[in-house]
């Protein structure tokens, strides 16, 4: 897919969702990926043009943020989490390990074009570290089996599911177009919570803790 | 001990769902709340004591209470805005992320609560972008709302109209400051603003806005169900309230606890059945990597506001990362600082070229190339940083390498005598023991 009519379609959809027009410059440069898988040159033109801000202006927000990427990638983005407690858990192993095993280095794609390999920041999902993503879904408690394992389907096009998420991951440019607004229908899939969030509950209901009762006798 | 309210319903297979929410009861709050004046409303959430679970810790009523009611001094009156910060990407913090996929209508129900209090007609939920499923749980909790007229136009037959929309972000936690989130909100790069002006006299599109954490919109519900005195029975004088702590790291069981303020790590320790086997506690951040460091002599400090800062650090976050003995803090320490490093918004100079230096030389100690007088240059550019930054960025940026130092100054010293890293970083992970295939430990900074 190439940027279309429909592409500023859906960028009209998206201005109007806002008080101010420029607010929408992050989604469309995140529907610019869903459609094209980067943000390129003609992306940041549309939106300048949908817009009415300069190419530069545009440019300069695209390349502030990670998450826009300005070249081609894989059909799947591959993110481990480096930061500290993943690293010290084993996220730099699993790290090197898929380095290795890919033949790619941080932020380079397999040469099939199935899977970019990313080194992340914090996911906000420490309690499950080692921590991975594809295409932005939880794939928790990682090693380096089961990261090797992963990556392995991914690019025989076997379907992978998160450990918490949607049943099976998207493509990159699918995920892109619910970052831009667009859901996919898909927000009831997958479990409300992993072990590890419900543990404090589950503690609470096995020696009986409780808040005190609201007044109407809730919770 | 523990206190469920949050986090009570995570357990229902359709928690996430309207149905499964208000088979809880789910918006009877919010029903009652639009029949009460809005200044009510923000009395009721001030006399709480309901503090900002974003990290700083600030009164949320009280902050509702700066938006100016009234007509600007040229008679005209500018539109309202609430801004829900769900950027959550503070190292180590993991709480908003959980409540929004496993109960996303608890935060549309602060929402709609938050925006008739401070007279907002449109609300903005921004969430950091790397968080697929929860953005759908919330596009969908919002959405669901609508149709059943709770958001929108004239919700529950009050003549209330409020827009809620779910803005996703692209990855900068910058982003999570909250002035450079209003920056990146209006379509910009995400950079801090000059205060004052602060956001609540000109802040989304330069009109009046509150901003706040998911987890204190969340809390809002519950509070106007419950009242202030049954807030007020849990938490501590100053830290009112439950609230999510997070353990996470070389425990036996990691994950969620919400409990009232003022907890001690000690207790939490021993309900979840400590750390990993054979291991003692090292280092534990409090709230964050932007929370100095804390050591096994701080067990039993009360985990609240006034708790936490006498043992010389911040609650934050309330983000507990717990390393055992077998993790190097000079490692750890420059992870963080290459994060740090990595994040600065380049705005302003002690930020952008100081956590730039002390990568570097942090660098050289994991290498053991160290002199023991670059200790001294450590604190120093740490001392050039803090307090003269732009944001509060560049003085979290410092909390790692001084509290360290503070602890840990033998450890340092022990890389130069060492020549290099004294730790094996197989010994930290998680899979040490069950470890398949061999092991490439990529102990240095990914590449
Ligand atoms: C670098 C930086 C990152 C921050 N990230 C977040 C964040 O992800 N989420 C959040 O709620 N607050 C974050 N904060 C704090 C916000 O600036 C702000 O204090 C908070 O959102 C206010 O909400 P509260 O009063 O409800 O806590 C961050 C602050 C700084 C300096
Ligand atoms: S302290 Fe760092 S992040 Fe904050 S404004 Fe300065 S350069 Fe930007
Ligand atoms: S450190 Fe990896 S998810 Fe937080």
């Amino acid at each position: 897919m190439s940027l279309n009519e429909k592409t500023r379609e859906d960028m009209r959809a998206i201005i109007a969702r806002y008080p101010e027009s420029r607010s929408a410059l992050l989604p469309m440069l995140h529907l610019c990926q869903a459609e094209e898988g980067y943000v390129s040159p003609e992306g940041v033109a549309m939106c300048a043009e949908e817009l009415g801000l300069t190419v530069a202006e545009v440019g300069g927000v695209a390349t502030f943020y990670t998450m826009y990427k300005r070249r081609p990638i894989g059909d799947f983005h591959v993110g481990v989490c480096t930061n500290t407690l993943c690293a010290v858990m084993g996220g730099d192993a699993i790290f090197a390990s898929l380095k290795d095993h890919l033949g790619v280095g941080n932020d380079e794609t397999t040469p099939d074009g199935k899977v970019t390999l990313e080194h992340i920041e914090c996911n906000a999902a420490c309690d499950y570290a080692p921590v991975m993503t594809v295409n932005w879904e939880f794939f928790d408690n990682q090693d380096i089996g089961s990261a090797k394992d992963l990556v392995d389907k991914l690019r025989r096009g076997e379907p992978v599911a998160p450990t918490r998420g949607a049943n099976r991951v998207c493509t990159w440019k699918e995920a892109s177009r619910v970052l831009a607004g667009f859901p996919d229908g898909r927000a009831e899939e997958g479990v409300s919570a992993g072990p590890p969030s419900l543990l404090g509950l589950k503690y609470a209901q096995e020696r009986g803790d409780r808040a005190p009762a609201l007044p109407d006798g809730r919770i | 001990m523990l206190t469920p309210v949050l986090s009570a319903n995570w357990g229902d297979a359709d928690s996430f769902t309207m149905s499964g929410y208000e088979r809880r009861g789910g918006y009877a709050a919010a029903r009652t709340a639009l029949q009460l004046q809005p200044d009510a409303l923000i009395s009721l959430v001030k006399d709480s004591g309901l503090r900002g679970r974003g990290g700083a810790g600030f009164p949320t009523g009280l902050k509702w209470s700066f938006i100016p009611q009234g007509p600007e001094k040229d008679g005209t009156h500018k539109p309202h805005y609430l801004v829900i910060n769900a950027d959550e990407s503070e190292p180590g913090t993991c709480k908003d992320i959980p409540l929004m996929m496993a109960n996303p209508h608890v935060l549309v129900e602060g929402v709609i609560i938050a925006a008739f209090a401070i007279r907002a007609s449109h609300a903005f939920i921004y969430i950091r972008g790397e968080v697929l499923h929860v953005i759908r749980r919330m596009q969908k909790a919002v959405q669901d709302a609508y149709a059943k007229g709770y958001a929108g136009k004239n919700i529950f037959g009050s003549g209330y109209d409020l827009e809620i929309v779910v803005h996703a972000g692209a990855g900068a936690y910058i982003c999570g400051e909250e002035t450079a989130l209003l920056d990146s909100l209006e379509g910009r790069r995400g950079q801090p603003r000059l205060r004052p002006p602060f956001p609540a006299v000109a802040g989304l599109y330069g009109c009046p806005t509150v901003i706040n954490n998911v987890e204190s919109i969340a809390s809002v519900p519950s509070i106007v169900l419950g009242g202030t005195t049954w807030f007020g029975s849990m938490g501590t004088e100053k830290s009112k309230g439950f609230t999510l702590y997070s353990l996470s790291g070389h425990v036996k069981n990691p994950g969620q606890f919400e409990a009232p303020l003022g907890v001690t790590l000690r207790q939490l320790l021993d309900l979840s059945g400590g750390l990993r086997e054979g291991r003692t506690l090292k280092f534990w951040t409090p709230g964050g990597s932007s929370t100095p460091l804390l050591t096994d002599a701080h067990l039993d400090v009360p985990l609240d506001y006034e708790g936490v800062a006498g043992a010389g650090s911040m609650l934050g976050t309330k983000a507990l990362q717990i390393f055992d003995d077998t993790t190097c803090v000079v490692r750890a320490v420059l992870r963080w600082t290459e994060f740090y490093a990595h994040e600065s918004c380049g705005k302003c100079t002690p930020c952008r070229e100081g956590t730039y230096w002390l990568v570097r030389l942090l660098k050289r100690w994991e290498a053991g190339q160290g002199s023991p007088e670059e200790i001294d240059q450590l604190l120093d550019i740490s001392d050039n940083i803090l307090g003269r930054s732009f944001c509060a960025l560049g003085d979290g940026a410092t909390s790692p390498i001084t509290s360290s130092i503070e602890y840990f100054r033998d450890e340092y010293l022990a890389h130069l005598t060492h020549g290099g890293c004294p730790f094996d970083p197989v010994a930290s992970t998680l899979f040490a023991s069950a470890a398949s295939g061999p092991i490439s430990t990529g102990a240095g900074a990914p590449a």
